[in-house]
């Protein structure tokens, strides 16, 4: 058999993987890579898309978009140096979030490494925090192998980042490819075996509980567990609360679905959750988001806490009963145990606190009356529009929401509305700011068939702004919709509250962004009167290709209900004054 | 820190013998900025995994988090803490004394008799001893040697190593259901 290049055996490897998309940046030491991959994007040999980014950290992020709404493995090819260290950003985000992506860099010859080569850098040792596993490839032999144990580790069990670090004479030697494939390592248990004892106890807690309340999170996304916790929670008639990034596990207009938890979630689910007697939280981590002061959240409620990773038990918060496995798994054999149950009582006793909190905040935010635009009245317009176009343009599924980080993200995550499963990509754990326009990129390839909404802030946009170039280049149909209210609104709202409203370094002054639009040769239109949004929001959705919709937001705005830091979760107040 | 309000935890990891693991080891202990007392890492009985040991005072609640995020890493086996009680423990220490000052205070050679130790080597101006024990033993030693000025000259211990006085073998059983061969 003709010999290969080690940078060809990367080309047949992520072949075998199954990757159609790669998202990079070529550099010095990548540049042998480079060069096979070439001949791998055009002609008979063609396996991949190859999209050329701006910075190195969208490519880390586009793969993260594309990895959370599709469910595949993203994956990321830059060079060493300041090539990788630009992606350790939304490295360390998808680690925070569980996000399945392969970042792999060039690196110097294994003759120079220690040596302060140029653009050499320890990548592994300063990836080996913030991964699941980080792995040097010094020789063309090992490249299959570590490939496959790479997209292993990356896409099971909990999944999560894998860096790979090419180096140079690996990439340019020639070997006899052996394709390998790695679906067992000894040490590695990604999908534990559920305990029956475990499940029989957490069943008995829920048929004998008064008033039960599931904590849904992102776990039931990446466990494809979306029908079974339906499922699940009809069965015992369970109301539920999602995360952040648990939003599309469960549709919004489910009759079970009781809002968002945490900071800035829903107040009734916040204030019923101190009042359950047991919690079932399913593929959640109990996030400092969630619940608030620890030292006081839910101390009348017995826990069962079903989740992929041991490591996550009692972590933040005492369980009593810690159901370990995948919840593709766990949920069924959960809801076998149950008994068919009825809580119309318990479940109605959350309609007073839901019906103020639509009185004095959600009907404020999402239908003004008068004064400028709000985040949420977009937010509510764009969902709304969308899904009834995507049921008229027979989309196969309704619009994605792709957020930056701050108030746009807050606003966007309470008013969207979600349909179908992996609707939702933004940067819970680690709030990357700039995470929003690449990932929403990166989504675009993961799901073609549907509508990718990306909100983001004046401040979110500008740290990324660059990759409006791709946008171009590529002719994403990406639909951008920036809530400009010429601040960082979210550290202001902070600022105000917390630190006498001395907005230190926080008021920001802005370009004209149709200017800049138009420099990309992207569609683009500014509205700030009420009258004019709907429409600007249906020719958004309705035009061909990328489009960049400004909106004049209030500028001293809050994101509420809000729990304060420190506070209790049933502390959560209803209305932040400015 | 004030040590004494805390237990002394001895872990024991099993890994696969490969560069790399000692520094995600480590960095779960830095991440807490939990200190590391002692460490010690050699092959194990059983064919490809080593095994570290490490000491660190601590309370149980952090304890099993550390275990679980160690155990969490890809190419570690498994990870367990143990109170001493659980375990058979041994230290080695090496004593270079100042051989005039050791010959003038009869109660040092008494002391290293009393610990157990052999002098190993000695002339005009050092000897050695070594003190073979169990951590107790050997910082009693050591600060009953103390108390003579400038007797003392070097001291170092081994850190711990252990094995449990568990009738079961866990590790191995769990290789076992792996389907791997010991």
């Amino acid at each position: 058999m003709e010999k290969i290049t080690g940078a060809e055996a990367l080309m047949l490897s992520l072949k075998a993987q199954g990757v159609k998309t790669i998202f990079g940046y070529p550099g010095g030491a990548i540049m042998p890579t480079y060069d096979a991959l070439f001949d791998y994007t055009r002609g008979e040999k063609k396996a991949f898309e190859h999209i050329l980014v701006r910075h190195e950290q969208a490519a880390a992020h586009a793969a993260e978009g594309y990895a959370r709404v599709s469910g595949k493995v993203g994956v990321t090819l830059v060079t060493s140096g300041p090539g990788v260290t630009n992606t350790l950003t939304g490295v360390a985000d998808a680690m925070m979030d569980s996000t399945p992506i392969v970042v792999i860099a060039g690196q110097v010859a294994t003759g120079v490494l220690g040596s302060d080569a140029f653009q050499e850098v320890d990548l592994v040792g300063l990836a080996q925090p913030i991964t699941k596993w980080a792995y040097q490839i010094r020789s063309a032999k090992d490249v299959a192998w570590a490939v496959s144990r790479a997209f292993y580790i990356a896409r099971s069990g909990r999944p999560g980042p894998v860096v790979l670090d090419f180096t140079k004479n690996a990439q340019t030697e020639k070997i006899t490819y052996e394709p390998t494939k790695v679906d067992f390592i000894r040490s590695y248990v990604p999908y534990p075996e559920p305990k029956q004892e475990k499940l029989k106890a957490a069943a008995e807690l829920i048929n004998n509980a008064k008033k039960p309340m599931a904590l849904v999170g992102q776990g039931v996304e990446l466990g494809n567990a979306q029908e079974e916790l339906k499922a699940f929670l009809e069965k015992a008639d369970i109301p539920a609360g999602r995360t952040m990034l648990g939003l599309s596990a469960l549709p919004s207009n489910h009759k079970l679905n009781m809002g968002m938890l945490g900071m800035h979630g829903s107040y009734s689910v916040n204030l019923k959750e101190q009042e359950a007697d047991v919690l079932i939280a399913i593929g959640m981590r109990f996030s400092d988001r969630v619940t608030g002061d620890v030292s006081r959240y839910a101390k009348q409620a017995k826990i069962i806490h079903l989740d992929i990773d041991p490591s996550e038990i009692d972590k933040c918060v005492k369980t009593t009963v810690a159901v370990v496995g995948d919840c593709k798994v766990t949920l069924p054999a959960l809801t076998a145990l149950i008994n068919k149950n009825d809580h119309s009582e318990w479940k109605e006793s959350f309609q007073p606190l839901r019906k103020k909190e639509i009185e004095n905040v959600i009907t404020p935010a999402t239908k003004p009356t008068s004064g400028p635009l709000l985040m949420g009245e977009v937010a509510h317009d764009v969902a709304k529009i969308g899904y009834e176009l995507a049921e008229n343009q027979g989309k196969i599924g309704s619009p994605i929401l792709v957020t930056d980080v701050g108030q746009n993200q807050l606003m966007s995550c309470r008013y969207f509305k979600f349909h179908d499963k992996r609707s939702i990509a933004t940067s819970g754990g680690m709030g990357t700011m700039g995470y929003g326009l690449p990932a929403a990129m990166g989504a675009t390839y993961g799901a073609p068939e549907r509508t990718v909404c990306c909100f983001m802030g004046d401040g979110g946009l500008q740290m990324v702004i660059q990759e409006l170039g791709t946008i171009m280049e590529y002719d994403i149909p990406v639909k951008m919709i920036l809530l400009n209210n010429n601040y960082l609104g979210n550290v202001r709202q902070w600022q105000d509250m917390f630190f006498h409203k001395k907005q230190s370094f926080t008021p920001m002054t802005n370009p004209d962004f149709g200017q800049i639009a138009a420099a990309y040769g992207i569609q683009y239109h500014r509205v700030s009167k009420r009258e004019d949004l709907k429409e600007a929001i249906t020719e958004m959705l309705t035009s061909k290709g990328a489009y960049l919709l400004e909106t004049i937001i209030k500028p001293d705005m809050n994101v509420e209900p809000m729990i304060a830091p420190g506070k209790a979760i049933n502390e959560m107040q209803l209305n932040v004054e400015c | 820190m004030e040590q004494t309000e805390k237990t002394l935890y001895t872990l024991q990891v099993y890994t696969e013998n490969i560069a790399g693991i000692l520094n995600q080891i480590t960095s779960v202990f830095t991440r807490r900025q939990i200190n590391i007392e002692s460490l010690n890492v050699s092959p194990s009985s059983i064919k490809g995994i080593h095994k570290y040991t490490i000491t660190a005072y601590g309370d149980e609640e952090t304890m099993k988090k550390v275990v679980r995020q160690i155990e969490r890493k890809i190419d570690v086996v498994k990870a367990h803490f143990y109170t001493s009680e659980d375990l058979f423990l041994v230290e080695v220490a090496l004593f270079k004394l100042s051989t005039p000052l050791l010959l003038s205070h009869p109660e040092a050679s008494k002391a290293i008799r009393h610990a157990r130790g052999r002098i190993t080597e000695v002339n005009e101006t050092f000897c050695i001893a070594v003190c073979e024990g169990t951590t107790d033993y050997i910082l009693a030693l050591f600060h009953e040697l103390r108390q003579i000025p400038d007797c003392v000259l070097q001291f170092t211990r081994s850190g711990r190593i252990a094995v449990t006085r568990s009738c079961q073998e866990e590790v191995s059983k769990f290789l076992h259901e792996r389907g791997e061969e010991i």
